[in-house]
C-alpha cells in the first residue's frame, strides 16, 4: 500500500475539492462590487490551519484574512498577569497552562518567578490543578485562561466540589463582545467574520444573531481543516455579495442554532461577565468572565489580598515598546510590520504575548516560515 | 531578503544541538573558526558537509564522526549501538563513500550502568558492522560518576575511500530532489515512547546502514546524483535547507509526494510536531539531475530500504536558502525546528 493512501482518504483535506472552492472564492471575490474584500476571523486554530495548509498564497489576490483578538493567552492582561505572579511572589502555589508562564507582565512573568524560585506548575487542564490541590496541604490558586470553550471546563470543575484549598484566578474571556468593538474599529473596515467553530458547539449559531442585527455584518462559522476553511470563506463571501447579512453555519457537523444547552448553563451559573481590558486592545465591556458570588469561597480575587504594586516599580524592558502585539490581535497590524519580528522577537525569547502562545499570530507566522508572498514562483528548469 | 544571520549566545543551550541555524551558526562561529584547509580538492569542517575528505593519491580518504546521546537507549526498531554504527555509515555513504574501511567506537559510560543492557548495546553494534561489512577496529572507555551523564554516550567515527566525492551543495536550478523513503519515523518513535502521554503506538524508528542503497543509486545515476544529505536531527526541512543554502537554489516540496507512513502522520498530528522537521536514521535525500531521475528513483524503488523513495521536489531560481513547501492547498515556507522540540533524539 502507498504509505500516501491514508492522507487522501481524509476527506476535508482533499486537495481537488480545494481548487474547487477556491476557483469559487475567486469568482465570488471579483463579482464584490469593491476591492479588497476585507473579512476577520478571531480564532488562532483558523490562523493555524490558513498558515499550516499555506491557504493564503492561494486565496484570491482581493481578499484580504485577518487575524483578529482569537487568542486568550495574548490578551491577557498584564494586570492580570501582576496578580499571579505578585500570588506566586507571595509563596501561593500557582498552576496554569504552559504558555501563560511566559507571557510578560508589568516586569515579570510567571516563569520569571519561577526562576526566582517561586511555586509555578504547568498543567494541562483544570483537573490536574484540582489534583495539585489533592496532593498539597497548601492553597493552589489555579490562573485560568481561554474563551468560553475553555471556562466551562473551568465551571465543570467548581460546581463538583473541588478541594478548599483550591481556587481560580479568572483570565477567562468571552469572544462575542470583542467582535462588536474590532467591528467598531475604524482603521479594520471589516465586512464580516468567520466565527471559531469549536467555540460555537458550546455557544450554538444563534449567538451571532444579535451581533449581526446590531452590527449590520455578516458572520459564518466555520470549522478547521483546509476545505472547512475553504468552505466557510466562500460562505461568507456569499452573504457579504448578497447584501443581507446573516449567520451561516458552515460548520453544520458539530454546530447546532442551539449549542450545547447544558455546557451554557454551567458556563453561566458560576461566571459572569464583566468588562475589563484586553491586552492591547480596548475595555470590552462583558469581555471577562469573573466567578459569581455564589462561588466567592473559590475566587482566589476574594480570597487573598493581591498586591501587585511591587512589580510596577521597575521600568517595563525596552524592546516592549517597540512590540506591536496590541494592533495585530486588533487585526490593524501584521507581524511583517514589526521590526522586532523574527529579529529580537522568536519564540525562544519573545518579546510580546503573541510569540509566546501556539494561538499566537506573530508564533504561528514564525512556525509556518513567516508569511512572504509565494504566488510568483515559478518551476521547471531556467 | 536573505535568512537571518544568528549569533551564538553567551550561554549554549539545547537549541544548539538541534541541528538546525542555531548548530551551523555554533559550527561556523565557534568549532570551525581558524583551522586550516584540508589541501587540495578535500573537505574540511568549515564545508560543514556530512564528514570530512582528504586527497590521497587518486582517491579521497573520508572521514565522519557521531556521538549518541538517544535517549531512551533501547527504543522501538533500535537502539543506541545500531543508531551509532548506522549513523556514522551513512555520513560516510552521503560523502560517496559507501564501502566503510573500518570504525572506532568510543562509550562514555555512567557509574551503575546494567552490564547485561551493555551487552545487549554490545551484540547490537557487532549486528550492524556485520550488516554494513565493516567492523570496530579500535576505541576507549571512560566511566563517570552517577548523575555526571545519562547512562551511556557512544561516540563512532569511521573512514572509507572513495575515488567521486558528493558534497550536499551541489544543486542547481531544475533538479530534482527524492527521498528514499517514508520521513520522521525516528523522531516520532522516539517521542511517543517519552511523551508523558504515553501512547501505545506502532511506531518503529527506521535506524539502518544504508550504504548499500546510496551505491547502487550511485551506479546507476552516476554524475548525475549532484548533493546527497542524511535527514537526521531535524528532519528533512533541515537537510533541504542546509542543501538550498550552501547551492544558492531555493527548493519547492510537494507536500502531498513525501511519503509519511498514517502512524507518523497520526502521532504528529497529536503531539503537535510535524514529522518534516523529526529526524530519520535510515534515510537519504537526493538531488538529481532531470535526465536520471526516473532511473535512480526505479533502482532506489527495488532495493529493499527504498520501496517508499519518492521525487518529492525540486530547484528553482526563486528565494535561494529557502524551502517552499506546496501543500496542495497553496503555498508557505517551509520552517526549520526551533528551541527544544527534540533533545536527545540520536
Amino acid at each position: 500500500m502507498n504509505p500516501n493512501d491514508g492522507f487522501e482518504q481524509l476527506k476535508f483535506r482533499d486537495p481537488s475539492r480545494a481548487r474547487g472552492l477556491r476557483d469559487t472564492l475567486e469568482r465570488l471575490v471579483h463579482q464584490a462590487d469593491h476591492a479588497p474584500v476585507s473579512i476577520m476571523h478571531v480564532c488562532g486554530s483558523h490562523e493555524q490551519a490558513i498558515a499550516k495548509f499555506g491557504l493564503r498564497a492561494a486565496f484570491p489576490e482581493e481578499l484580504q484574512v485577518i487575524m483578529g483578538p482569537g487568542c486568550p493567552v495574548c490578551v491577557t492582561d498584564v494586570p492580570e498577569v501582576d496578580e499571579a505572579v505578585a500570588l506566586a511572589k507571595q509563596g501561593v502555589r500557582v498552576a496554569s497552562y504552559g504558555d501563560m508562564l511566559r507571557v510578560p507582565g508589568t516586569s515579570q512573568s510567571l516563569a520569571d518567578a519561577k526562576a526566582e524560585g517561586a511555586k509555578v506548575d504547568v498543567v494541562y487542564s483544570v483537573t490536574q490543578a484540582v489534583e495539585l490541590a489533592q496532593q498539597h496541604d497548601e492553597e493552589v490558586v489555579f490562573f485560568a485562561s481561554g474563551f468560553e470553550t475553555t471556562a466551562v471546563a473551568t465551571a465543570a470543575i467548581l460546581v463538583d466540589d473541588p478541594p478548599d484549598n483550591f481556587s481560580v484566578l479568572s483570565a477567562h474571556k468571552y469572544i462575542p463582545p470583542v467582535m462588536e468593538i474590532v467591528a467598531e474599529m475604524p482603521e479594520t473596515k471589516i465586512e464580516g467574520f468567520l466565527a471559531a467553530g469549536h467555540a460555537a458547539t458550546i455557544t450554538g449559531s444563534a449567538v451571532f444573531e444579535k451581533f449581526v442585527e446590531r452590527q449590520g455584518l455578516p458572520v459564518v462559522i466555520a470549522g478547521f481543516e483546509p476545505l472547512d476553511v475553504l468552505a466557510g470563506l466562500v460562505k461568507l463571501i456569499e452573504v457579504i455579495n448578497s447584501g443581507e447579512p446573516r449567520v451561516e453555519n458552515a460548520f453544520p457537523r458539530c454546530v447546532t442554532r442551539e449549542g450545547n444547552v447544558h455546557a451554557q448553563k454551567l458556563l453561566w451559573r458560576v461566571f459572569r461577565p464583566t468588562g475589563g481590558r484586553w491586552r492591547g486592545i480596548a475595555h470590552v465591556p462583558n469581555g471577562n468572565l469573573r466567578l459569581r458570588d455564589e462561588f466567592a469561597k473559590y475566587d482566589t480575587r476574594r480570597r487573598f489580598e493581591i498586591d501587585a504594586s511591587a512589580l510596577w516599580g521597575f521600568a517595563p524592558p525596552k524592546l516592549v515598546e517597540q512590540c506591536q502585539c496590541g494592533d495585530i490581535m486588533a487585526g490593524i497590524a501584521s507581524p511583517s510590520d514589526c521590526a522586532l519580528f523574527g529579529n529580537e522577537c522568536t519564540p525562544d525569547k519573545p518579546v510580546g504575548a503573541c510569540m509566546v502562545s501556539a494561538e499566537g499570530t506573530c508564533k504561528i507566522w514564525h512556525q509556518y516560515g513567516g508569511r512572504p508572498d509565494l504566488r510568483s514562483i515559478k518551476r521547471g528548469a531556467a | 531578503m536573505t535568512r537571518n544571520v544568528r549569533f551564538v549566545e553567551d550561554r549554549i543551550t539545547l537549541k544548539y544541538g538541534t541541528g538546525g541555524g542555531a548548530m551551523r551558526a555554533l559550527v561556523e562561529q565557534i568549532f570551525a573558526e581558524g583551522l586550516g584547509d584540508v589541501g587540495e580538492g578535500g573537505i574540511g569542517l568549515s564545508a560543514m558537509d556530512d564528514g570530512a575528505a582528504i586527497r590521497v593519491g587518486d582517491q579521497y580518504l573520508v572521514i565522519a564522526t557521531d556521538s549518541h546521546v538517544v535517549q531512551p537507549i533501547e527504543f522501538p526498531g533500535g537502539d543506541i549501538g545500531r543508531l551509532a554504527v548506522s549513523g556514522t555509515v551513512n555520513d560516510l555513504a552521503m560523502m560517496g563513500a559507501t564501502r566503510p574501511l573500518a570504525l572506532t567506537c568510543a562509550a562514555i559510560i555512567e557509574d551503575g550502568f546494567s552490564r547485561d543492557t551493555l551487552k545487549r548495546i554490545w551484540s547490537s553494534i557487532r549486528a550492524t558492522c556485520e550488516e554494513a561489512g565493516t567492523t570496530i577496529v579500535t576505541g576507549d572507555t571512560k566511566v563517570m560518576g552517577h548523575g555526571e551523564l545519562d547512562g551511556l554516550v557512544i561516540n563512532t567515527t569511521g573512514v572509507a575511500l572513495t575515488s567521486r566525492l558528493v558534497s550536499d551543495a551541489g544543486l542547481s536550478v531544475g533538479d530534482k530532489i527524492l527521498v528514499t523513503g517514508t520521513m520522521g519515523d525516528h523522531g516520532l518513535a522516539i517521542m511517543a515512547t517519552r511523551n508523558e502521554l504515553a501512547l501505545d503506538t506502532a511506531l518503529e524508528s527506521d535506524v539502518a546502514p544504508v550504504h548499500t542503497l546510496v551505491e547502487r543509486a550511485l551506479e546507476v545515476g552516476g554524475e548525475g546524483i549532484v548533493a546527497l544529505k542524511d535527514p537526521t536531527r531535524g528532519g528533512l526541512s533541515s537537510a533541504l535547507h542546509e542543501m538550498a543554502e550552501k547551492s544558492g537554489v531555493g527548493i519547492i516540496v510537494d507536500e502531498p509526494a513525501v511519503p509519511l507512513r498514517d502512524e507518523v502522520r497520526a502521532v504528529g498530528e497529536l503531539l503537535g510536531i510535524d514529522p518534516l522537521v523529526s529526524a530519520n536514521e535510515g534515510k537519504a535525500v537526493f538531488g538529481l539531475r532531470p535526465a536520471c531521475a526516473e532511473a535512480v528513483l526505479d533502482a532506489i524503488r527495488a532495493h529493499p530500504l527504498g520501496r517508499n523513495a519518492a521525487i518529492v521536489g525540486e530547484c528553482v531560481a526563486e528565494r535561494p536558502g529557502f524551502v517552499v513547501l506546496d501543500t496542495g492547498f497553496g503555498s508557505r515556507l517551509l520552517a526549520e525546528a526551533e528551541g527544544e522540540l527534540l533533545p536527545r533524539i540520536c
